[in-house]
């Protein structure tokens, strides 16, 4: 018993110019990436991306075909997942169905030949900070979705590690169950400042919550990185404008102080593009607004869907179909009936039209957005 | 009420039905099965004068070469299925998690292993290291000596390699389906949390896999104890089982009585293990 490796790890990720291929298939390409210490960086992306791969890479289970992977200034790329000093909870949780709930918070600490009566006292305070001391004796078959994934994050944290990677943590919960843990996950970091998390999801609602920054990864690239304010506010990509939030993309022609759409000139406070260059117009569902105002376009209403507490209009002008979040309509627009949408100019964001064969390498270090 | 009346008899009906229907396999099962066990037993009380008597019990438990293949029975049961458990743990481990070019091949060739006759794999074991097997010949070529130096295979030994051999794959088989159905994501945190891989063996897979070492390794101990065509095929002359000695008894002494009170003792063997491991994997929760 030595409890040699029971001080912190190293906090802070960094990818550098990391691939994964299998096979010949790149499915994580020349990923350039930062975490800074402390901070929590969501892995935003659709199945297949390569996100979950650019996790697998700091954990050691996959070996990058070129680049390097630091966790704080060591360079763990050749390091087996044991030597790495990370903490790692799954969809799944994966806790061991044959120990106790406190053999399972103690299994890494035993792994690691932490003193057995330091153990204890950190097996404790693991639990105590997810709120699971009164389940200590259970084993996990006799937990819910919820416990189970609470001890899977105690189990995680009482290796206390510098970096704590989480892989989809919330999807296999309810929705309500996942609203709670999100808070829940959002009070540990509060408590533990030093942990950088990287945080895999394709829930947008998970990144933009949590994270401090996000990376908006397609097709094994990093397409986009900010603050969720930056993402969603003004998007670098069309790829990061409709996945974060889901925004209206609209094709423009560029012209003197305005953009072009369906035979109506637009006033946008963005339009540093060049006059004549087409462009595509970001604006998000909510910030859409019906009747008169500036920015008026008229189209015929194709699909009417409540939503409790909001109307989406889908509208379509000039063969383009527009999408209206509105508060909850009192008479809601018929279908075919021709409707008014406006938006503010301050509301819209321009995109430049990417050549999606072969996007621009998006590097991403602290605090830059792009 | 009436509804509860039609549906009281209703289920006496069903209760009926069930026992029409039961009777044909049961039946079939007391004359193919329990008829001549029952006359196994029956024989074994009684000797040659024709009284109903425990005699034979006594003779057979009295004599040495009883209590002798008894022991040579248990040994080698017993350290043929703690050799199977050890290399079919081993091999499992290794077909799969251990990814090698061909390794899903072997684990469907492990399921055709399963249905070889178990002589097959003792005359395999002849040709290789039998008296003039490949082993041997390779020796006397080599250094010119008159006999090679493998000579185990008629002895308890060699029993114990070819049982090995044969009934290694029986304890593969649950293992390897017990794999399968381990969730490998517990292995990666497991090794994120600092495991080395032997530990994850240790502390993970093996106690996961308790339940299908247990059911391969009662099945191999049940079959190690019954086994004939083994011991006979590798002509060890020296290794008596109980099943060699009824053969010995019923065939070549013709005496019936010390055969079925012989073949009796094996029955109740087998069986008594087979409740112990029924015992023990409901306790588990197997």
């Amino acid at each position: 018993m030595t409890g040699a490796a029971a001080g912190p790890a190293a906090s802070g990720i960094r990818f550098d110019r990391v691939s994964v291929a299998y096979g010949g298939n790149t499915v994580l390409d020349r990923l350039d990436l930062t975490v800074e210490p402390g901070e929590v960086m969501a892995l935003l992306g659709p199945s297949g991306s390569g996100k979950t791969t650019a996790l697998r890479a700091v954990a050691g289970f996959v070996r990058p075909a070129s680049g390097r992977v630091y966790l704080g200034d060591r360079d763990v790329t050749d390091l087996p997942p044991h030597r790495r000093g990370i903490g790692m909870v799954v969809q799944q949780y994966a806790l061991f169905p044959h120990m106790r709930v406190r053999d399972n918070v103690a299994f890494g600490l035993k792994a690691r030949k932490v003193y057995k009566t330091e153990t204890a006292t950190r097996v404790a305070d693991a639990l105590e900070l997810v709120g699971m001391s009164a389940y200590a004796t259970r084993y996990p078959r006799e937990l819910s979705g919820g416990q189970q994934q609470r001890v899977a994050i105690a189990r995680a944290l009482a290796v206390r590690p510098g970096v704590l990677l989480l892989d989809e943590p919330l999807s296999a919960l309810d929705a309500q169950l996942r609203s709670g843990m999100l808070a829940e996950l959002a009070r540990l970091h509060r408590e533990l400042p030093d942990v950088s998390i990287l945080y895999v999801t394709h829930d947008q609602v998970e990144a933009l919550t949590l994270a401090d920054r996000i990376a908006v990864i397609d097709q094994a690239r990093l397409q986009d990185c900010g603050t969720p304010q930056e993402l969603y506010r003004s998007p670098r990509t069309e790829f990061t404008a409709s996945f974060v939030g889901n925004a209206n993309l609209l094709p423009v022609t560029v012209g003197s102080g305005t953009v072009a759409f369906a035979g109506r000139d637009l006033e946008l406070f963005t339009t540093d593009a060049t006059a004549g260059a087409t462009a595509t117009l970001c604006v998000r569902p909510h910030l859409v607004g019906l009747g008169d105002g500036p920015n008026a376009l008229t189209g015929t209403v194709t699909e009417v869907q409540w939503r409790g507490s909001t109307h989406r209009l889908y509208v379509d002008i000039g063969g383009h179909r527009v999408k209206a979040d509105l508060r909850e309509l009192r008479e809601p627009p018929a279908l075919g009936q021709k409707v008014t949408l406006h938006f503010a100019p301050e509301d819209a964001v321009l995109l430049p039209a990417v050549d999606q064969s072969a996007p621009e390498a998006v590097t991403a270090t602290g605090g830059a957005h792009g | 009420m009436a509804s509860a009346v039609t549906t009281t008899s209703r289920g006496q009906g069903r209760g009926r039905a069930g026992w029409v229907w039961a009777l044909p396999p049961v039946a079939v099962l007391a004359v193919v099965l329990l008829y001549p066990l029952a006359l196994v037993v029956q024989q074994s009380v009684t000797p040659d004068e024709g009284s109903t008597s425990l005699t034979p019990y006594a003779d057979v438990f009295a004599s040495e070469s009883f209590r002798s293949a008894l022991g040579t029975t248990v040994w080698l049961a017993v350290g043929s299925t703690v050799g199977c458990l050890v290399l079919g743990f081993a091999l499992a481990l290794v077909i799969a998690f251990v990814p090698f070019p061909g390794g899903k091949a072997v684990a469907k060739f492990i399921d055709v292993f399963l249905s070889f006759p178990s002589f097959l794999i003792t005359l395999a074991l002849l040709f290789i290291y039998g008296t003039v097997g490949m082993a041997n010949g390779v020796w006397t070529d080599a250094t010119g000596a008159s006999e090679g130096p493998f000579h185990f295979l008629t002895t308890p030994w060699g029993v114990l390699l070819a049982e090995i051999t044969y009934f290694t794959p029986f304890v593969m088989r649950p293992l390897l389906a017990a794999f399968s159905q381990l969730d490998t994501a517990q292995l990666e945190v497991a090794s994120s949390l600092g495991a080395r891989p032997a530990r994850i063996v240790r502390k993970v897979i093996l106690p996961e896999a308790l339940p299908a070492l247990a059911a391969g390794g009662s099945l191999v101990l049940v079959m190690c104890l019954n086994e004939f065509g083994i011991v006979l095929f590798t002509g060890a002359k020296d290794v008596t089982t109980l099943p060699m000695l009824v053969y010995g008894k019923a065939i070549l002494e013709s005496d019936y009585p010390a055969a079925c009170v012989v073949a009796v003792v094996n029955i109740a063997l087998s069986v008594g293990l087979y409740t112990l491991y029924r015992t023990v994997s409901r306790r588990v929760g197997a």
